[in-house]
């Protein structure tokens, strides 16, 4: 079977090509959230009950990851640096597992992904991939003003 | 930065740094696939079953932390290398071997059917799966997890795998070493 084999085997390496352009291409960006309509009820509301801990006094960004997510452990050191370097900012990590309810709802596909709550834990921007730490100060500054 | 909290809280939780219960070489791991890699391509241009089922061996191997990829990495390579920069968490690569021994297996049933259709895809995926993490450092498994697990959703609230860590750092000078 050389030729069939040699065409799956030009296929598989095409199309693993494909697949790693394409995450890499993947907004690491915080996009503003989520639709740009202005109406109130399309806004997502965080709080604790659903995240399980504290927000913070001006902002909160909250990380989804699961246990086979390889990018989440430097998403988390970036994010802890954050919160550690701004007053006021908690950083919430959430276990996407057991949360299925709330993955669904806020439609997380990937890990980490990473919301950034207002003081009324208002979703302002979110960010699929391992974000910047650049562009997690810079979706901040945009969340509490 | 323009954000500034007036009232600065001290109760500081303990930072819970995730330790890392086990954990590898992110270095052995892309040999480990390259060399993944390099038998499936062998599989597809040979049309070797039995090439196929030995690599099905090593996947499983490799789900119990006995890969033999792993073992010449250690023996060969790694005493010749500095010490990594960085260890990886092992699950994300053990889920991973799971998932390719997934597909080899089904790789093995088209051989034995006789089913060229079956054998052949079934390898070129795990090929291109292991060709991923090789080259490029993706895990493919670990990206399509979220996905699979919420297309198979029951939720499970009760089993959690790493519990929700809260780290508020609202004043602290307080270094900590992840």
């Amino acid at each position: 079977m050389p030729v069939p084999g040699l065409v799956a085997l030009v296929g598989a390496l095409a199309a693993a090509c494909l697949v790693a352009l394409w995450l890499r291409r993947a907004p690491r960006r915080l996009q503003s959230a989520p639709s740009p309509s202005p109406r109130a009820s399309d806004v997502e509301l965080l709080g604790t009950s659903e995240l399980g801990a504290e927000l913070g006094e001006r902002a909160t960004l909250v990380q989804f990851s699961t246990a086979f997510c390889q990018p989440c452990r430097a998403t988390r050191r970036i994010l802890d640096d954050v919160a550690r370097a701004v007053p006021g900012v908690a950083h919430i990590e959430v276990d996407a597992e057991s949360h299925l309810e709330l993955v669904r709802r806020l439609d997380i596909r990937r890990t980490p992904t990473v919301l950034v709550l207002d003081e009324a834990g208002r979703v302002v921007r979110r960010a699929s991939g391992q974000p910047r730490k650049v562009d997690v100060l810079q979706a901040l500054d945009a969340a509490v003003s | 930065m323009s954000v500034r909290s007036r009232t600065p809280t001290s109760a500081d939780a303990v930072p819970a740094a995730p330790e890392l219960r086990d954990a590898v070489d992110p270095r052995g791991l892309r040999l480990a696939a390259a060399l993944t890699a390099l038998v499936l391509a062998v599989v597809l241009l040979t049309g070797s079953g039995w090439l196929l089922g030995a690599q099905a061996v090593v996947f499983a191997l490799g789900v119990v932390d006995r890969s033999p990829y792993g073992w010449l990495f250690r023996r060969l390579v790694r005493p010749r290398l500095g010490p990594p920069a960085e260890l990886e968490d092992a699950r994300p690569p053990r889920f991973a071997q799971g998932v390719g021994l997934a597909f080899a297996l089904a790789g093995v049933v088209g051989f034995l059917l006789g089913s060229e259709v079956l054998a052949l895809t079934a390898t070129a995926a795990a090929l291109a799966a292991a060709f991923l993490n090789a080259a490029f450092g993706v895990c493919l498994g670990c990206e399509l997890y979220l996905v699979i697990r919420r297309a198979f959703h029951r939720d499970a609230g009760h089993e959690r795998t790493a519990t929700p860590q809260t780290n508020t750092h609202p004043h602290s000078n307080q270094e900590v070493s992840l």
